[in-house]
């Protein structure tokens, strides 16, 4: 296998994805007239069918979310282009490459809950995909084929929880991004109090070519119970730091050596994290293991945003570790205690470490914050915090250790 | 600055829109000035506090003055190991500032963030937004001279 294989991709560069008219030209927009043509129910099943998970990093099957969400006058499809996962940026991609087919997933999810609004928040620090997805939305409304699907995009700030789902409403509501609790979930209570599907980029993108090629296809294509391709941003030392598609039975071994050209400069290859910042830092033992996302959490990893940061032989994983922990001290919204001290507190200790400062017992109590912070934590943030810190102490002691001497 | 107020009137009628407000404003202004903040605050019913615990929890919204050109160092991991360390002292030191900081000219303002998505080309600085890849800091002169 291991090659590339192009779904959402396939006509990047090839097409304008501001232009609907060179989108339909090849194929696009049908998937949204099948789905009108069927009733809502129908639609929901075939996307059960095509056993779409959610992209964004939860794995929720898209088709059974869609399904909790009740009756109301008013529903509202929220399209998360957040974005804030440090080493990614396959949502920028897809916009960038095909954003028609992220207006018209939209508008498929829409139909089949209801809805006639769709918001898409757009991270702040991309403004020019902001004017982009606004060009796309008035060629498709000229072009007609949204029909009375209405789509408006806010952009966020530069605060990471905003990717949170509900953190992500509060802040299009005009609010600080503090989450909310949950339940209820945002399916039957979100954006002002209505029922709000809230969806990844790259799930959303996925579901033309469900609804055109339909749902088995689909479900036949890379892990059974993961099934479909995923975009995986590259970066650290391989030779290829840039974004791949593949089926999501895809090995990440193979994605390091075949795609990413293996390590840079003839090294030799240290630790990977998968998943962003957020993600478990892996060591060489584990690398055959397929990218979907039960195999990930089966080694204690998770797929998460799909960035692959490799760290080669040199690399210090410990200096690494406690810059990702400034990243949570300053990320961290401050509602909840265990995150907002113990960011802050794992922040101190792996400087202490780092600048060599540290004893064996840092590392205990490193151990029992992070145990804290993931059983404690208000929302996501806080409970995936200790994460790297908790992946490194567990494969590379060694070297939190070194630093002692 | 006298059009603060037809810039928040513009977005107005926007459900929750405070937030496009004070990005609307800092377009204009590279920061927002306390003058249009409360007239923003008034336009969507918020009280003054409330409007400006919005505004701060943001890391990308400044009330306070900023330069012409604001340059973000990305520090996020994929940047750090890319040398972002290297980039940040080369530009404190060509600009004469530490972070934080504006040039006394009112040029320029350093400042740091959070990855931008644009990690195909670590170190990755930007310039009012606009990224700016493989960033060298023995070439941190060149890449600053259009910025005059
Ligand atoms: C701290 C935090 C940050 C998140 N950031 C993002 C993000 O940038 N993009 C995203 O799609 N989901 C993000 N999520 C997940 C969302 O809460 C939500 O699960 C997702 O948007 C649902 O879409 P999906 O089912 O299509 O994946 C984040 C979650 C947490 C806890
Ligand atoms: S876990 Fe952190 S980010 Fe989440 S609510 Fe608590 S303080 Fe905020
Ligand atoms: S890590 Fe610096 S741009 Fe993504």
């Amino acid at each position: 296998m291991a090659e590339e294989k192009r779904i959402i991709l396939e006509y990047a560069d090839q097409i304008n994805p501001e232009n609907a008219g060179e989108y339909i030209k090849v194929g696009g927009y049908k998937g949204l007239e099948k789905a009108r043509a069927m009733s809502r129910k129908d639609v929901i099943e075939e996307v059960k069918k095509s056993g779409l998970r959610g992209r964004g990093g939860a794995g929720f099957p898209a088709g059974l979310k869609w399904s909790f969400v009740p009756e109301a006058p008013v529903k509202y499809v929220v399209c998360n282009l957040d974005e804030g996962e440090p080493g990614t940026y396959k949502d920028r991609i897809i916009c960038q490459k095909n954003a028609q087919a992220v207006l018209e997933g939209m508008a498929i999810c829409g139909t089949a809950i209801d809805s006639t609004k769709g918001y898409i928040y757009c991270r702040g620090e991309y403004p020019y995909v902001v004017d982009l997805l606004n060009k796309a939305i008035d060629s498709a409304k000229e072009a007609g084929v949204l029909g009375d699907f209405d789509i408006e995009v806010r952009m966020g700030a530069g605060a990471y929880v905003c990717g949170e789902e509900t953190a992500l409403i509060e802040s299009i509501e005009g609010n600080r991004g503090e989450p909310r609790f949950k339940p209820p979930f945002p399916g039957v209570e979100g954006l002002w109090g209505v029922p709000t599907i809230v969806n990844n980029v790259e799930t959303f993108a996925a579901l033309p070519y469900i609804l055109s090629n339909g749902g088995e296809w689909f479900a036949g294509i890379g892990a059974p119970k993961y099934p479909g391709t995923k975009i995986l941003t590259l970066t650290g030392d391989v030779n290829n730091a840039t974004y791949f598609e593949v089926p999501t039975d895809y090995n990440l071994r193979d994605v390091i050596y075949t795609l990413g050209g293996g390590i840079k400069n003839g090294k030799k290859f240290k630790a990977v994290q998968v998943g962003g910042t957020s993600g478990a830092f892996i060591p060489e033992q584990n690398l055959n293991t397929p990218i979907d996302f039960d195999s990930m959490s089966a080694i204690g990893a998770a797929l998460g945003s799909g960035a692959v940061l490799v760290l080669d032989e040199t690399r210090d994983i410990v200096d690494v570790v406690t810059r990702i922990a400034k990243f949570f001290e300053h990320e961290s919204c401050g509602k909840c205690n265990p995150c907002r001290e113990g960011t802050f507190r794992a922040f101190e200790l792996m400087e202490i470490i780092n600048d060599g400062l540290g004893n064996a017992g840092d590392l205990d109590t490193l151990k029992i914050l992070g145990r804290v912070m993931k059983n404690a934590s208000f929302c996501g943030l806080g409970q995936a915090a200790p994460i790297p810190i908790q992946s490194t102490l567990q494969h590379f002691e060694h070297e939190y250790k070194r630093k002692f001497l | 600055m006298s059009n603060y107020k037809d810039i928040i009137a513009s977005v107005k009628d926007t459900r929750g829109g405070i937030i496009e407000a004070f990005h609307a404003l800092q377009k204009e202004y590279n920061y927002i000035p306390a003058e249009a903040f409360r007239e923003a605050a008034r336009v969507f019913k918020l009280s003054e506090a409330e409007a400006y615990g919005v505004g701060t929890f943001y890391s990308y919204l400044s009330f306070e003055k900023r330069g012409k050109y604001i340059i973000r160092m990305c520090e996020s991991a994929p940047c750090h190991v890319a040398g972002a360390d290297e980039v940040l002292k080369a530009l404190e030191n060509h600009l004469g500032i530490a972070v934080g900081e504006t040039t006394p000219d009112g040029k320029f303002t350093l400042e740091l963030t959070e990855c931008i998505g644009q990690c195909q080309v670590t170190p990755v600085i930007t310039v009012n937004s606009d990224p700016i890849g493989n960033i060298d800091p023995q070439r941190i002169a060149e890449v600053l001279a259009p910025f005059k």
